[in-house]
């Protein structure tokens, strides 16, 4: 199964942050490249929603939903937002 | 919960005289589905080791061919998938565990198996040892394809196959049972499909 | 709470499909009537939640069809063994309710008064959906953008909005290719989309040419490489990738 790109957390997206997320720049804590989120690579199957840097394939984000919250892990993340 | 879709279902389809076999809140599927939180590892065998490791050091490591020559197993276990898959009669071949642990000395209470591509999921020892584990490098007759977790991955058919790390390389022996890759996010440190422990809490 | 949309937040709603309309023999176009719908721009998608009666959910994600200030419709294409695109295409009635949730996207959208640029949309199957919408926004608020389509479909009765496509006014070129099948006669382009047709559709860099690209994963990846090859800026084409179930 291939896996897609960040439009399709766009709503898992905004639900945890509250926010349209798919435009903002999204900066790979291992090896400095940024980009949109809708350009990172996204694995989609549960156990949970995987994210990887495309440049380097390092996890930026991993969410996980375990009863009604999410788990979010966001420390492979040198930044999100304006840069 | 308030809102219900008419007419759907999902998939649900419990062979008739099965249902003893399938836990609760899985379907059994004729597929074999393949989940992944990353790129496929393709490790070619000359260059892959199984280690057994505890504290920073190796105890004992295997060659494929090493590996290879260790009595064999052909085992058929029904697997179970927390996204609430079960696939029924799957056929591996394989190197029990108790197999690889036997000739290592220990007194550890759990193990973490770690994998290609950094995947890790913990496990009590006694649940890979007594026949109940193995180290699989084929499936339905022919080699382990590299998707499915090949060439070698972790088979715990008794526990929720998460547990089961595709790509594995090798087990950590641990005093205490230390979350894994899926464990850390909310998942169950145990995973028993017969209880339905697919989260923490469970 | 539910059925609340507060402005700036995105909550599941309880839709109630309007219309069903086949598009090809796999595809069908589901309207909604959607109480708090905030409206939406061109290229952006929503998502779709189904609950059975033990509570086991499947959600996906469908782009949107009609272009903004239309009715929310989202177009289905059924896959074989899927979980969801069967219950859509084959199930649901006019009247049925349905939770959704939308709209979503901030990048894979085209709004006329903010961007420029010659389009190049670069659609495999039914990646073609998101175009429909913007294609209309662009006929509805009379852009002058010159617009070209290249849809990559298995063949010509799989191709969705054939007519309406057909139909398409001047500024807008649609070129096919026909992958696995062609109807006697036919002249178009076959096969996949290769360097020498993307060659041939692109616009020259020099024109600043805005391109979307939308489809399968493998498709998406092969064309948007095609076309940083031919000198577009990585940050001119934009991507959005589905499964090979269709739906995401």
């Amino acid at each position: 199964m291939d896996p897609l790109d960040g439009n399709a957390i766009g709503g898992l997206m905004h639900e945890v942050f509250g926010a349209e997320m798919t435009a903002v720049t999204a900066t790979c804590a291992t090896c400095g490249a940024s980009g949109p989120v809708a350009q990172t690579v996204v694995y989609l199957d549960a156990p949970g929603t995987v994210v990887r840097c495309r440049n380097c394939a390092s996890v930026l984000m991993v969410f996980a939903r375990v009863h009604d919250r999410y788990c979010v892990d966001l420390q492979g993340l040198a930044a999100l937002g304006a840069r | 919960m308030s809102h219900i879709s008419r007419g759907f279902h999902g998939r649900r389809r419990t062979p008739a005289g099965q249902e003893g076999r399938v836990p609760p809140g899985q379907y059994v599927t004729e597929d074999f589905p393949v989940l992944s939180a990353g790129p496929t590892p393709h490790t070619p065998t000359d260059s892959w080791t199984f280690s057994i490791t505890q504290g920073g050091g190796t105890k004992k490591s295997w060659t494929w061919a090493e590996m290879q020559a260790l009595p064999q197993e052909d085992v058929t276990a029904d697997i179970h998938c927390v996204t609430r898959w079960s696939k029924l009669d799957t056929h591996w071949q394989a190197v029990s565990i108790d197999t690889l642990l036997e000739q290592v000395e220990h007194d550890a209470a759990y193990v973490l198996a770690f994998s290609d591509g950094g995947y890790t999921t913990n496990l009590p020892l006694e649940d890979v040892t007594g026949g109940r584990a193995w180290l699989a490098y084929g499936y339905d007759g022919g080699p382990l394809p590299a998707e499915h977790g090949g060439p070698a991955r972790l088979l715990v058919p008794h526990l929720y196959f998460w547990k089961s790390a595709k790509w594995v390389r090798g087990l950590q022996l641990l005093d205490t049972d230390e979350p894994g890759f899926w464990e850390t996010y909310g998942y169950h440190m145990y995973g028993d499909p017969w209880k339905e422990q697919r989260y923490a809490g469970d | 709470m539910e059925g609340t949309a507060v402005r700036g937040r995105l909550t599941w709603q309880t839709a109630t499909v309007s219309a069903i309309t086949p598009e090809t023999a796999r595809a069908s176009t589901i309207a909604f009537d959607v109480p708090a719908w905030p409206g939406h721009r061109a290229g952006q998608h929503l998502d779709v939640r189904l609950t059975a009666d033990d509570g086991y959910r499947a959600e996906r994600s469908y782009s949107i069809a009609s272009a903004p200030g239309e009715p929310v419709a989202i177009t289905v294409e059924r896959l074989d063994d899927g979980e969801v695109s069967p219950y859509l295409t084959e199930e649901l009635r006019p009247g049925d309710e349905i939770e959704l949730r939308g709209p979503i996207g901030g990048y894979f959208v085209w709004d006329p008064d903010t961007d420029h640029g010659p389009l190049l949309l670069a659609a495999g199957g039914s990646g073609v959906v998101p175009f429909r919408s913007i294609l209309r926004e662009r006929e509805r608020s009379g852009a002058a953008t010159p617009a070209r389509l290249l849809y990559s479909a298995r063949s010509l009765p799989e191709v969705i909005y054939h007519e309406e496509l057909e139909r398409s006014g001047t500024g807008v070129d649609v070129v096919y290719t026909l992958t696995r099948s062609q109807p006697p006669g036919w002249s178009g382009h076959r096969g996949r989309v290769d360097a020498a047709l993307l060659a041939e559709v692109a616009w020259t860099t020099g024109q600043d040419p805005l391109a979307f690209v939308c489809g399968p994963t493998s498709f998406v990846e092969a064309v948007a490489e095609g076309l940083v090859g031919l000198g577009y800026p990585p940050a001119r084409v934009k991507t959005e990738r589905f499964g090979a179930t269709g739906g995401r």
